[in-house]
């Protein structure tokens, strides 16, 4: 076949497959400008959250808000998240994409359903939010067009399967698949669960707004699409937890500290990771506090574990390489070396503190029960997943593009000193973004609100505490900085593709990747590079933050109305 | 060997665990323990557990109920809209409708009481928000929730929408009056 050429990449030894790279670079181009396009509609609802500001009108403002949500949660995430199972299989695995066409073919109805959708809410008619509960009724395009997508995503999800089975049957790699493509297997599972949920309630809710049903159980609906939209956001866990793994290995040639923990935590993201849904129905009518318990908890935390594991071994294995390579004094010299103004690891650090501290802590205490009484629909949510989505994820797919998009298209990273600076400027403002939402949450501030002070209902109002206008405006700022950082990295990407320094087949004047640490270095000191004092430090501080924040929140909800 | 290759050993499941790894497991399974026994813990000796009675109804009975509650016990008007204020006899039902864009009535409860709720909407889902105190309750049209509330202190309490509604979201906003 003609069109299945191979070039071995100069600068790491992987062997690209012509085809799957230019898969790779229409999903990365597409994703990035999605992330563009979503982020401006950011910038758009935190400057009219801020009340001294508020930018839009309300009727702008709830589209806007549609239209901010969709892009970045959905179209963004899900564009890089293809990419990068193409990266892991193809490339990794050094094997030929299966099916590339269908792969196109996939590619085409994303790009179809992802316009589409813009164009839809953009008329008006669809303002429903990403969640469109019914009965609010959305245009039937609007359905139409996320079906469209999320078929596109699922072709996908299948190109890379197909791809895993022939590396399998060409033995193209030897013994078991590596971590990061195993987490990406994981990804790409959860997916598919996400996507076949979506289909089962975005497809008769299309078939409602044509007409052709007559009624969606509201409980129903809220139950099924939660399947899909919580999920979404699992998919999006186990595809950064690959990355921050693939980048302590591309920066410190790290190896997991043991293969068998961080697969299982692995696994047990596909066991556990969807009962999480349910913690969106925790103050929901007709579902039993049992259900609600058990589910909630993910059957114990089985799935937050997974996640606290992953906490430790991710710095850990990197603490352990950066010992192994002499590293070693006191408990912090294997960090403090870590190449900072690299924003492929900057940006992964950032990412991984950020998820842990302000996204995970919060998201388990607010998912308990009982607590989320006091947080549910309120601003604290959308600050708890800025944390977690953007801070966690989408920073660790910039921090991934950085090392990856110069690779792919053979051209030198432009503006580094801007690059430098990027991922602490987005890093920085989205943190802003999420503890100011999540303090105007704890004062009450509903979320999804044009204007929290009341204007138009005759004098009727409720007196937010002046604390509260304060985080928005806080907020507000925080925005604007999380913006310019995120155009940064739109701008440095794109430019970067078409006006980078070509680098033809010689490798970069800096080495991209650093060679793996071998059993000898690990074993130099007696093996005491396995011994992780620094991170199991960081671990304990997140621990206590952890408990003490946990039992803070019962303390609050005590002091409320008595609720049976 | 690093994670972007193969694992050394193609039999990864039997390698060992490292001392650390196994420290900070245990630590995190006994963590999610603990974390797990508070729910039910709380059910016991805790005072806010959201009651879960649910009744399948319809916009027209749900409203037919409400409007017989309003009629039976209220006790001026208020606001702009000129609202009933409705004052239910301690320990008894209280009925509240959401819809584009109110929360009807207002309702005037004692302190220290307590007071079994009926919530539903008429037409597309709300959220029930009550600040200060910040309880925040899903309602949705075609089910009637029921559960108590005992109000802890006296004061002029809001009801407000949190879960998007429409154009006219931010305008809906109740009142709920607490008296010693």
């Amino acid at each position: 076949m003609a069109n299945n050429i191979f070039r071995t990449c100069p600068d790491t030894g992987l062997k690209f497959h012509g085809p799957a790279e230019n898969l790779m670079k229409a999903n990365a181009v597409a994703a990035v400008v999605f992330l563009l396009v979503g982020g401006m509609y950011g910038l758009f609802v935190g400057l009219t959250r801020w009340q001294a500001v508020h930018l839009l009108g309300a009727e702008d403002f709830y589209m806007v808000l549609t239209l901010h949500g969709i892009n970045v949660l959905i179209f963004w995430m899900i564009f890089f998240e293809i990419a990068v199972l193409y990266f892991c299989s193809s490339a990794l695995l050094g094997c030929r994409l299966a099916t590339p066409r269908w792969a196109w073919l996939g590619f085409a109805l994303m790009v179809i359903g992802a316009v589409m959708n813009n164009v839809i809410v953009l008329q008006g008619s669809s303002s429903v939010m990403m969640t469109s509960y019914v009965p609010l009724e959305a245009h039937p395009l609007f359905y139409l067009s996320l079906i469209l997508f999320a078929v596109g995503a699922l072709i996908g999800c299948f190109v890379f399967f197909g791809t895993l089975v022939i590396a399998k049957a060409e033995k193209t790699y030897e013994g078991s698949l590596p971590l990061v493509t195993f987490g990406a297997v994981t990804a790409a599972i959860i997916a598919v669960f996400t996507i076949v949920s979506g289909a089962i309630i975005l497809l008769p809710t299309f078939l409602w707004s044509v007409g052709l049903v007559g009624e969606i159980d509201v409980l129903a609906y809220r139950l099924i699409w939660w399947a899909f939209g919580h999920s979404s956001q699992q998919i999006n866990v186990a595809a950064h937890v690959s990355v921050w793994y693939a980048i302590v290995a591309i920066m410190f040639g790290a190896k997991p500290l043991s293969e068998k923990v961080s697969r299982t935590a692995f696994l047990m993201y596909i066991l556990f990771l969807q009962l999480a849904s349910v913690h969106h129905l925790l103050v929901d009518p007709g579902v039993s506090s049992n259900f609600k318990m058990f589910n909630t908890s993910y059957a114990m935390y089985l799935a937050v574990m997974a996640s606290m594991v992953h906490g430790l071994t991710v710095p850990g294995s990197m603490e352990a390489a950066q010992r192994a390579r002499g590293h070693t004094a006191g408990l912090f010299t294997w960090l403090r070396k870590a190449p900072w103004g690299n924003p492929t690891f900057s940006g992964m650090f950032i990412s991984l503190v950020g998820f842990g501290f302000l996204g995970g802590i919060t998201g388990v205490v607010m998912g308990a029960e009982q607590i989320n009484i006091l947080v549910h629909n309120t601003l604290y949510v959308p600050g708890h997943f800025h944390a977690t989505v953007v801070l966690g994820s989408t920073l660790a797919f910039m921090a991934m593009s950085y090392w990856l998009v110069p690779l792919l298209f053979r051209r030198e990273l432009i503006w580094k000193g801007l690059a430098r600076w990027q991922p602490y400027l987005f890093g920085l403002g989205m943190s802003g973004v999420a503890l100011f939402l999540m303090g105007a949450g704890t004062l009450g501030v509903p979320r999804r609100h044009w204007d929290i002070g009341f204007a138009g209902t005759g004098g009727v109002i409720h007196e937010f505490p002046a604390a509260a206008y304060t985080m928005l405006a806080l907020n507000g700022m925080s925005v604007i900085l999380a913006v310019v950082g995120g155009a940064a990295f739109c701008l440095i990407m794109v430019g970067t593709i078409l006006f980078g320094k070509k680098l033809g087949d010689q490798p970069m004047a800096e080495p991209c990747i650093v060679a793996p640490v071998t059993e000898e270095e690990y074993n130099a000191n007696g093996g005491s590079a396995y011994a992780i004092p620094g991170t199991l430090v960081l671990a304990m501080v997140f621990f206590v933050s952890f408990a003490l924040y946990y039992f803070i929140n019962w303390k609050y909800l005590a002091e409320t109305w008595g609720i049976g | 060997m690093s994670s972007l290759s193969p694992p050394a050993k193609k039999i990864w499941w039997n390698e060992p665990i490292h001392k650390s790894e196994l420290l900070w497991i245990s630590l995190v399974f006994v963590w999610g323990l603990v974390m797990t026994f508070m729910m039910p813990y709380w059910h016991v000796v805790g005072k806010q557990n959201l009651g879960t009675e649910t009744y399948k109804t319809t916009p027209k009975e749900f409203q037919a109920s409400a409007q017989a509650f309003v009629d039976k016990y209220q006790v001026r008007t208020e606001g702009p809209k000129n609202f009933p204020v409705v004052a239910p006899p301690a320990g008894g039902d209280v009925y509240m409708i959401a819809r584009l864009w109110d929360w009807w009535p207002i309702l005037e409860l004692k302190k220290g009481e307590t007071y079994r709720f009926h919530l539903s909407s008429l037409d597309w889902q709300h959220g029930f928000s009550l600040q200060p105190a910040n309880i925040n309750i899903q309602v949705v049209p075609n089910y009637e929730h029921v559960f108590t509330l005992t109000p802890n202190a006296s004061g002029e309490y809001s009801v407000i929408c949190n879960e998007y509604c429409g154009i006219g979201h931010h305008l809906m906003i109740g009142k709920i009056l607490v008296v010693d």
